[in-house]
């Protein structure tokens, strides 16, 4: 069961890493994002971002247990909403957080790819006490996207 | 619980149309790869999967139509993705996937 509160211009959704706990956050997340005044296309994306992270938590971070903490947090800065997703779970060595050759059709794999064409910036931290913290960034106007960021491969 | 995606599956000679319904991710993209190469079993000369009633789909649902498209060629079945959304659609393009499936809004043509 989620909890989630709403204080304007921010979003916190506490969840488990229950898979069936997605289609809610994703509701609550696009909803949030056309709220700040994002163009349909643009919230699609940043739920797209956020699915793909939060199916790497529970598949990585918490090797499928569904029962353990994920914490999300949406604000909006200045002209951009900044997305942050903290688990307590296992750590991935950085340099194995990476996009894989498209070229390689195989299935999995694809979630870090997905992330970086969605969000204009996505960045791992170890968070204190265990766990990770992933911050992601995605300006608000899709003007702003197309002119500060590298969002096409 | 996790419902079937499957809608209905229907039989037109040997060509298996298969109906997926509601978001595919992770909740759900194994109950799908499951139900798709089970249908394999049939021995169908080609699979054409109808994703119009399928709104959201991440990577977990791209996996496993990968599995199934790289099991259907080495079975010489032909595959087709018929119909998805816009949305689908992107995350094919994001992938670059789209290349790879043969993909068509055209029943006629998907079961050509």
């Amino acid at each position: 069961m989620s909890e989630s509160e709403s204080m304007g211009s921010a979003l916190r959704l506490e969840i488990k890493s229950d898979p069936a706990e997605l289609k809610h956050v994703r509701t609550e997340v696009e909803s949030f994002a056309r709220a700040m005044g994002m163009t349909e296309e643009s919230a699609g994306k940043v739920v797209l971002a956020m699915d793909e992270a939060l199916t790497n938590i529970i598949r990585h971070a918490y090797e499928g247990a569904a029962d353990c903490p994920i914490e999300i947090d949406l604000s909006v800065r200045d002209t951009n909403l900044h997305v942050t997703l903290r688990d307590y779970g296992k750590r991935a060595p950085r340099e194995n957080i990476h996009s894989r050759d498209l070229n390689d059709v195989r299935p999995g794999g694809l979630g870090v790819h997905i992330m970086t064409q969605c969000m204009d910036s996505i960045d791992y931290q170890p968070a204190p006490g265990g766990g990770t913290k992933l911050i992601m960034i995605k300006c608000l106007r899709d003007s702003d996207n197309e002119r500060t960021n590298g969002l096409q491969p | 619980m996790t419902d079937s995606p499957i809608q209905t599956v229907t039989w037109e000679d040997k060509v298996a149309v298969v109906k997926v319904a509601g978001d595919i991710d992770l909740h759900r993209s194994a109950s799908l790869q499951h139900a798709l190469l089970g249908l394999l079993d049939e021995q169908p000369s080609k699979v054409v999967v109808d994703l119009s009633g399928v709104p959201y789909m991440d990577s977990s649902g791209v996996a496993s139509l990968v599995k199934l498209l790289s099991r259907t060629r080495k079975l010489g079945v032909s595959l087709v993705l018929l119909s998805p959304s816009q949305k689908v659609k992107s995350i094919f393009e994001i992938t670059r996937l789209n290349s790879v499936f043969t993909i068509t809004d055209s029943k006629e043509e998907a079961m050509a």
